[in-house]
């Protein structure tokens, strides 16, 4: 098709990713971009998130999440990359030159272009009540608190009066100060674990502040509503999940928020043949942040969920200065060395490096339970090539490890693991 | 004596403070600052939406200027909901200025046309 449109990159997904991806391409060369975003504004889920909190590492400022956004799509419309919103990516395939995208918007109908890569940075979706077999009646009123948070912040609109909440990670936690705030009883936060997921200033802040109570290594049992929701009951478990008799608390309340995980999307990639990690649910990447598939980069919380947006912003940026490497040819992919969590760790990205002229590559990980004072090992069979003392590590918090390429020596597996 | 999570750094070192305001359990100092500052003047940011009128969203985010007293977080939210704006409005406008007459400005943080 002649007539078909070709760019350098094409970057699925407008948000802190995508933004800071297409600002590094072009940053380092790259002209040619198109970024494509489905909402009617850049910024992505940012721009629900109107609390402060953000931007501590990139900018030693704490702004609110539409401040954060704002400043990198004004960055964006300073280069005049190209953009397209309420445009959503139906389709990406392979064809010689790359990629074949098509997307679909009012204005153009279905459009397809020529991407010689893509990076994608669409995002993650909440965990629904269907997919944790939640029992009981089906009324209204039960809605993942990002839903809640999105009708509240962008529309206006409070989507209940007594609320309950599932799950204390920050998104549960957010809400949960954010519903009182507006009006709203919020009569308590049930958690699964024996300990919360959310960081401890939110703990503070959003439920110690409001009187709410935590109620550790309990979930919801039953759902009862006829139309709208009644009440929910809260049942103890033990350490093997299961419920323990007796332990029954019932809760009046017309509203039931679910902040119970978030799942990365990547409905676009998997037709391509692009391997998915296990554990994360997002692609298996390089050091490079390129899948098995060349050409194709993915970061952000399409990649793993990341807690702070700096951490996106500095993943995105990687996939930038990729892209612009591999267009020129140079990225060295010989030399490939596996790299695996070991003891107590949950997960490692990437997932190889290569052996080549790079300074340096970054290690992210999450560990598999809480940690304090403890040793974190980075190894090959049983030379340490970098060895930290960590005073404090936690499930909830995505931490990084800078390696020096110099002190990786052979090709065997590199090993990062946890020693109390 | 009081018992309270230090919320300075992500190690939420659990800290005791006594009426004399000596504070023990703190991993640094910025913990003993933190613990004496949440006796004598716990103070917090807040942030909410205000209505906009002619514009092409309905709510512009806001955020306080500079964290308020934390009992007054609830009459703040009443001063917020009492304002409606026409649009267009910009990031960083004053949406309230000196709220409650504590030196603290309602800013919006997002631009709606």
């Amino acid at each position: 098709m002649s007539n078909m449109k070709t760019y350098d990159v094409v970057v699925i997904g407008g948000g802190s990713g995508g933004l800071s991806a297409a600002i590094s391409a072009y940053d380092d060369g790259v002209k040619n971009i198109l970024v494509l975003e489905k909402e009617e504004y850049l910024g992505g889920i940012l721009l629900q998130c109107i609390h402060n909190g953000f931007g501590l590492h990139t900018f030693k400022e704490e702004l609110t999440g539409p401040e954060y956004a704002d400043r990198f799509v004004k960055e964006l419309i300073k280069r005049e990359i190209e953009y397209k919103v309420n445009t959503f990516v139906t389709e990406i395939k392979k064809n010689d030159e790359g990629f074949t995208v098509i997307y679909s918007n009012q204005e153009e109908g279905f459009v397809l272009v020529n991407a010689k890569t893509i990076i994608t940075a669409t995002g993650c979706s909440e965990r629904t009540r269907g997919e944790i077999s939640m029992q009981g009646d089906r009324p209204s009123g039960v809605m993942t608190a990002g839903m809640a948070q999105k009708y509240l912040n962008l529309e206006g609109y409070l989507v209940g009066k007594n609320v309950f909440i599932l799950g204390s990670g920050d998104i549960g936690l957010i809400m949960a100060r954010r519903m009182v705030l507006e009006g709203a009883n919020v009569l308590g936060v049930a958690e699964l674990m024996p300990y919360s997921n959310g960081l401890n200033r939110n703990i503070v802040q959003c439920l110690e502040d409001f009187n709410i109570p935590l109620y550790l290594n309990h979930t919801v049992k039953r759902v009862i509503g006829k139309d709208r929701l009644e009440s929910v009951i809260i049942q103890k478990v033990d350490e093997n999940l299961n419920f323990i008799e007796g332990t029954e608390i019932i809760f009046k309340c017309d509203t039931l928020l679910l902040s119970v995980g978030l799942i990365p999307n990547n409905p676009l990639l998997t037709p391509l043949g692009v391997l998915m990690h296990p554990k994360t649910k997002g692609p298996l990447v390089d050091e490079y942040l390129m899948t098995n598939v060349k050409g194709i980069f993915a970061c952000g919380n399409s990649l793993h969920v990341h807690d702070l947006v700096d951490f996106v912003t500095n993943e995105g940026a990687i996939c930038g200065k990729s892209v612009a490497k591999y267009l020129k040819g140079n990225l060295d992919t010989n030399n490939i060395i596996n790299i695996n969590n070991g003891k107590g760790i949950s997960y490692v990205l990437p997932k190889t490096m290569y052996l080549n002229n790079d300074l340096t590559f970054k290690l992210n990980f999450r560990v598999n339970k809480p940690y304090k004072d403890v040793e974190l090992i980075i190894k090959q069979n049983n030379k340490i090539i970098k060895k930290i003392k960590k005073s404090y590590l936690i499930p909830a918090e995505m931490e990084s490890v800078i390696i020096l390429k110099k002190d990786v020596t052979s090709l065997d597996d590199i090993i990062i693991e946890v020693i109390e | 004596m009081k018992e309270l999570i230090c919320i300075v750094c992500p190690k939420g070192c659990h800290l005791k403070v006594d009426e004399s305001l000596n504070v023990t359990g703190n991993g640094c100092n910025r913990g003993i600052t933190y613990a004496k500052d949440e006796l004598i003047n716990p103070t917090r940011m807040v942030t909410s939406t205000v209505k906009v009128n002619g514009g092409k969203l309905s709510r512009v985010p806001v955020v306080t200027s500079k964290p308020v007293p934390k009992n007054k977080i609830m009459e703040v939210m009443e001063e917020i909901n009492k304002v409606q704006v026409n649009a267009p409005i910009y990031i960083k406008d004053i949406v309230i200025s000196n709220v409650l007459g504590l030196g603290v400005d309602i800013v919006a943080t997002r631009s709606v046309l």
